[in-house]
């Protein structure tokens, strides 16, 4: 039985279909970077895997049992923006999220620990902020952290709470190039020591080819151009990244070919439709 | 250099600041001595020494009638009726305020009952107050709570709903329940707001203070600007107006440093430009 199980999905919203016919299986430890033009569904398929949004029809299965409808500590989230507590330290942000775990019935009224079991916490948090590097920042605010650390701290703060599936909603698309290459280094080192599983958004695709063992492109290949709402996005490539395929030239520049069109064009809708019925057919 | 990007020193600052107010002073002044000097028992603008008199009479020698020194015992009964009154409508505004914006079946249920009442012209209502709850203390007390309340349970239902839904999102996703939700990551971050309400709200508490105490009281700042009002002792009225001022310049204050030493990540970020 696969990790996580997606058959037959389909999302819409009343006649617009986002998403259909999704069938997927993920394996425990893979890390599965989502790429595709604007308004493809990737979001609305993160959504789903977090239980933000809900499937129209069909079965979104972790470990055999359906995901529940709405966000819990199965799944970590972190999101391009606003992912941290502003009013919390970097410390105490970690901190929240063992207190938040923990199940005795002082902490599920506070939300807090106390005494010994919160000096142990404590001990995980400085573990996990020297991991993320940061440890010398572990009393500042948010606001006085640039937006690079702000990001491995949402990483801490997901991480610590150890969800079954990450998913990261584009977390570096903020972040200075020199910034990224940094954060992308701490991703795949925690992703391998941790044995994670990853979702990852991204618009950049030498990103997804870097950090990724899987590439999932999110297109439409079903068009009516009378009617451009009434099919849905699926995902038409499937690579398991290694040596082979990250270094082909080739396979990178069909699928920049197929994501750049849309991307450039997504302002004028027609034309848009058009020209990918055109590439279909 | 243009005149936009000239900027006072500190201390030019001050003296610019306070300029506007030695005039009037001035003015004040010159216009009391103008009409004393024509007539030595004019009311309507009296000199300085006599207002001092007044509060020396007042606030330094006890009331032949009670024995009580009147200034101190008006501004105790105003402060305490002010306190109690902004203390209960804050507690009011943060539970319900919170609770509105945090849970959507509590605010389907309460947020159009708010509204309405918020719309109630609170002094239209003042009579039934004192039928309900008679002349004692707390039909003025009810009166501020009815009429700075509402503003303060809307104010902090949009303020908790302008919260990040991201960060709603990551606090489940960190296996919070409803109620740690609210007491770790909303609660807090409204405490700030909550502050800012309280003191956008203490004009209007302020008014309805006085009204109250205008129309039925025994002590009290507005009791006794409304009794001395029969004798036009203006040296009496001007300087408890003043004094009313400076309680509430004080009272704002004291919020904002309290505010400022509180929650330093709330006036730091603002200064950022309110980012995250």
């Amino acid at each position: 039985m696969s990790y996580i199980a997606i058959s037959q999905l389909w999302k819409n919203y009343g006649d617009h279909v986002v998403l259909e016919r999704l069938s997927k299986q993920v394996e425990q430890g893979e890390f599965v970077t989502l790429v595709g033009a604007s308004g493809c569904g990737k979001t609305t398929f993160l959504k789903m895997l977090l239980g933000v949004e809900s499937p129209s029809k069909g079965q979104l299965n972790l470990q055999g049992a359906p995901l529940k409808r709405e966000p819990d500590g199965e799944r970590g989230i972190v999101f391009q923006r606003y992912s941290v507590f502003p009013h919390m330290t970097v410390r105490q942000n970690v901190l929240v999220a063992v207190e938040l775990r923990h199940q005795g019935w002082l902490s599920r009224l506070t939300g807090r620990l106390f005494g010994k079991a919160k000096q142990q916490a404590l001990a995980d948090v400085d573990a996990m902020l020297e991991r993320v590097g940061l440890a010398p920042s572990a009393n500042r605010y948010p606001h006085e952290l640039s937006g690079g650390m702000q990001q491995r701290l949402a990483l801490a703060q997901a991480l610590i709470a150890k969800p079954k599936v990450l998913l990261l909603d584009e977390p570096f698309g903020a972040l200075d190039p020199g910034i990224r290459a940094d954060m992308h280094v701490l991703v795949k080192e925690l992703w391998q020591q941790e044995n994670l599983t990853i979702f990852m958004i991204t618009h950049d695709l030498s990103e997804a080819f870097a950090l990724g063992s899987r590439l999932w492109v999110f297109d439409k290949v079903r068009h009516d151009p009378q009617a451009p709402q009434a099919y849905g996005a699926t995902i038409t490539y499937d690579l398991p990244i290694n040596q082979q395929t990250a270094n082909c030239d080739d396979t990178q520049q069909v699928l920049a070919k197929t994501l750049s069109p849309h991307v450039d064009l997504s302002t004028a809708q027609p034309e848009k439709a058009g020209l990918a019925a055109a590439e279909s057919e | 250099m243009r005149i936009i990007n000239r900027y006072p020193s500190t201390p030019m600052r001050w003296v610019l600041g306070l300029l506007p107010f030695i005039l009037l002073l001035l003015v004040y002044m010159g216009a009391s001595e103008a009409r004393l000097a024509e007539n030595p028992n004019d009311k309507l603008l009296p000199g300085i020494t006599k207002m001092a008199d007044a509060i020396q009479r007042l606030a330094f020698e006890p009331s032949k009638r009670s024995g009580e020194y009147l200034f101190w015992q008006d501004t105790l009964s105003s402060l305490q009726r002010l306190g109690m009154g902004v203390g209960i409508s804050a507690l009011i505004g943060l539970v319900i305020g919170v609770g509105n914006g945090a849970i959507p079946l509590v605010r389907a249920k309460l947020s159009p009952l708010v509204t309405a009442i918020s719309l109630i012209p609170p002094m239209a209502i003042l009579p039934v107050l004192f039928i309900v709850f008679g002349l004692g203390e707390v039909s003025k007390v009810v009166l501020i709570v009815i009429g700075i309340a509402p503003f303060i349970i809307r104010d902090l239902q949009a303020r908790t709903l302008d919260i990040p839904s991201e960060q709603l999102i990551k606090a489940q996703t960190l296996s919070a329940n409803s109620w740690q939700l609210i007491i770790r990551v909303l609660l807090p971050q409204v405490m700030p707001r909550l502050l800012d309400a309280v003191r956008l709200s203490l004009g209007a508490a302020w008014l309805f203070l006085i009204a109250a105490e205008a129309i039925a009281a025994t002590d009290g700042l507005g009791y006794r600007i409304f009794l001395v009002r029969r004798y036009l002792s203006m040296e009496v009225i001007l300087p408890y107006v003043f004094w009313i001022t400076l309680l509430a310049f004080a009272i704002d204050w004291a919020l904002r440093l309290i505010s400022r030493k509180a929650f330093p990540w709330y006036h730091s970020a603002q200064n950022q430009g309110g980012q995250s």
